[in-house]
């Protein structure tokens, strides 16, 4: 993509907007990207919304009506590359805790006329429905790895994002780690690192925004935070969180003994 | 009847927080159908909340809205500590409104100058606005900038901070880093200014109503976080009596619900309504900006709440400052308590207006049930009626011109519609 000024196109669904929120953020830099960077669909700043196709499609949120699956499928169609911002996304989001719920259920406790409500049964990230090119986590994305992103997609490489955990980061931070020192239950040892070990910084655990490190060993965390002295239904809870439909996290009532 | 049916659709509304959309149909001189559409999806905050700990509640709120996230942990908190009879004063108390100044800031700097002055001058958003008008977009970008800042060095960043919990924080700041803020808020405070009397000068279109204008009020200081329920129509409630006065109904087209008061209907919150109501709380420099432009309360034409906005981040600048001043480390970074078993309730000023929560707890402290209005719910209904209430006139102007001017009146209320989808409640009918 060296060379030409890209179209991108930013979209939203089911989410908090803080993750497209992140790029009008980058105060400093907010007014250099929009001439780098061709805005030609982006509902939250601007009404002018040009047609696809486009070079680059950033989306925010999860799929969780049937409008939705329809609407990413045709957006598939006109971004060359699909771009995946943030837990909702990537992961689900905190709206993905339906998951293990009725949803019916949950439409009715909410809403006086559950009738006019369409929904699906769970919420998802969009690679469920779509293939997606990169994915970048966080509960919000941190926004300097979003200009990363936005960079190297300028540059026509790969975005250089770690995957290791957080735990790396509270280190070179030179924090004393609260589960050690106080017992405090900390998902950064299985969580990728991406906020700067925000939560141990304010002497609290990890609650896990950018969701699971690269091969993390989830039994294993789950197994200490027992040691803790935590129930069974406490760590189940500590993992779901706005991350708890990923993958590795999913799962971990079946990872617990007891 | 005659006349030629008119009809104005705006599909997806931009330039707001959220997915929304317009219809307005007029036939002669009848207005048929006015509708604001919220149809972003659903998220069912209020029942995955049940079952998750009092502790959890501030962070998981907070994601109902990336803009306004720390009015969503503050009202939670409140509603708790109510619950479980907790007081939060002094310095605690202090950095509560100074972390309220920082989200004021970023949150109306970003309306004002990214997403509403744009109307107002005809350009399709702030980025185009910016190559005629670079000073306004870089002085407004600098505040918001300060604004974030205050939100970062408080709660470790600006979208979801993580430092606020029930009693007070995690963890505070130094008497050291609050100062480090005082040249960026002194600098701030001068540009917002600046700002204020831009915005002033704008052609604002000639409408006024008769509103009932709704928010906190406190015998001290310009609300944020406490006070009592009022209007300027009566009403002079303390928080918990909130749903024995303001109703709620869900409508077919909207995935929101519309809230009205008792026995007088559709009302306003937000900074109009706020300015209007706490005029005299008001620290200086905002008050003699406001009497140099010539803005003068009660102001009852909407077009002009960018004014009411801006005249708030001034308010908050010199709020701000006032506290890094006489800021005192606090012995402790939260005051203990007791969980116990109870309902609470909570109200604090967003960005955007009155923010209501209501818990039940139990006494390991579960949540057993969960109720929250946010502002845009409270002021959607009140949209329907400003359109309502303007759509022939508007309707005379050509076609583009009045859909712009419809999106407007509805920009008027900075609506956030991420937040306004998530929070129905169960029972309409309590009457």
């Amino acid at each position: 993509m060296a060379g030409k000024v890209p179209r991108i196109a930013v979209y939203k669904f089911a989410s908090c907007d803080g993750c497209q929120l992140s790029i009008v953020d980058l105060e400093d830099e907010l007014l250099e990207i929009g001439q780098r960077f061709e805005i030609a669909y982006f509902m939250e700043v601007t009404r002018a919304a040009r047609k696809g196709p486009y070079d680059v499609g950033l989306v925010e949120g999860s799929i969780s009506t049937p409008h939705d699956v329809e609407l990413i499928k045709s957006i598939r169609k006109d971004c060359k590359k699909l771009v995946t911002i943030g837990a909702c996304a990537t992961a689900g989001g905190i709206q993905a805790l339906r998951n293990w719920a009725n949803v019916e259920e949950f439409s009715k406790y909410v809403y006086a006329k559950p009738e006019y409500v369409q929904t699906l049964e769970k919420a998802s990230p969009v690679s469920e429905y779509v293939q997606v090119d990169f994915e970048l986590r966080g509960c919000p994305v941190n926004k300097y790895q979003l200009l990363e992103l936005l960079s190297a997609l300028l540059a026509g490489r790969k975005p250089n994002i770690p995957t290791y955990s957080v735990c790396m980061e509270c280190k070179r931070k030179g924090n004393v780690c609260v589960m050690v020192a106080k017992g405090i239950p900390c998902l950064g040892p299985v969580v990728q690192a991406g906020c700067g070990a925000i939560c141990p910084t304010y002497s609290r655990g990890c609650y896990g925004c950018f969701g699971p490190m690269e091969s993390p060993n989830v039994k294993s965390l789950a197994t200490r935070f027992i040691d803790l002295g935590m129930n069974k239904k406490d760590v189940i809870l500590t993992f779901r969180g706005f991350t708890g439909w990923s993958k590795e996290f999913r799962e971990v009532d079946g990872l617990i003994e007891g | 009847m005659k006349g030629k049916v008119k009809t104005v659709k705006v599909d997806y509304l931009a330039r707001v927080e959220g997915e929304g959309a317009l219809y307005i149909k007029v036939k002669g001189n009848e207005v048929l159908d006015v509708k604001f559409k919220i149809f972003e999806a659903p998220r069912f905050f209020e029942a995955f909340l049940r079952g998750r700990k009092y502790y959890e509640v501030p962070d998981i709120t907070a994601r109902i809205c990336g803009i306004c996230p720390f009015a969503y942990q503050m009202s939670s908190v409140h509603a708790f500590e109510d619950a479980f009879g907790v007081r939060v004063e002094g310095p605690l108390r202090e950095l509560r409104r100074l972390f309220y100044c920082g989200e004021w800031i970023e949150s109306h700097a970003l309306h004002a100058f990214l997403l509403h002055a744009p109307d107002f001058l005809g350009y399709d958003d702030a980025l185009r606005m910016a190559k005629d008008h670079p000073d306004v977009v870089k002085k407004a970008l600098f505040v918001k900038k300060v604004g974030n800042d205050i939100m970062i060095r408080l709660g470790g960043r600006e979208i979801h901070p993580v430092s606020v919990c029930v009693g007070g924080f995690y963890k505070v700041p130094t008497k050291r880093q609050v100062e480090a803020m005082r040249e960026d808020l002194k600098r701030g405070l001068d540009l917002s200014i600046e700002l204020l009397r831009w915005v002033a000068d704008l052609k604002f279109p000639d409408f006024e109503q008769d509103y009932e204008f709704v928010s906190l009020r406190h015998p001290d200081e310009y609300p944020f976080n406490e006070g009592r329920i009022v209007s300027n129509k009566g009403l002079d409630i303390p928080i918990r009596e909130y749903e024995d006065n303001f109703v709620e109904e869900h409508v077919p087209y909207t995935n929101a619900l519309q809230s009205y008061i008792k026995g007088r209907g559709s009302y306003m919150v937000g900074p109009l309504a706020r300015i209007n109501l706490n005029y005299d709380k008001l620290w200086d420099r905002t008050r003699d900006t406001l009497k140099s432009i010539g803005f003068k309360v009660p102001c009852r034409n909407p077009f002009k709440s960018i004014i009411a906005r801006c005249a708030e981040i001034v308010y908050s600048f010199e709020e701000a400052l006032r506290i890094v001043d006489e800021y005192k480390e606090p012995e402790k970074p939260k005051v203990d308590y007791e969980v116990k078993a109870g309902r609470g309730y909570g109200c604090t000023e967003a960005p955007r207006g009155s923010l209501y929560h209501r818990y039940d707890v139990a006494a390991d402290g579960t949540v057993l049930s969960a109720r929250i209005v946010p502002p845009t719910a409270q002021n959607q209904k009140r949209m329907e009626d400003d359109l309502r209430a303007m759509a022939l006139s508007v309707m005379k102007l050509p076609y583009e011109k009045a859909v712009w001017r419809f999106e407007q009146a509805v920009r008027n209320y900075d609506p956030c519609i991420s937040c306004a989808t998530h929070f129905l409640r169960l029972e309409v009918d309590r009457s």
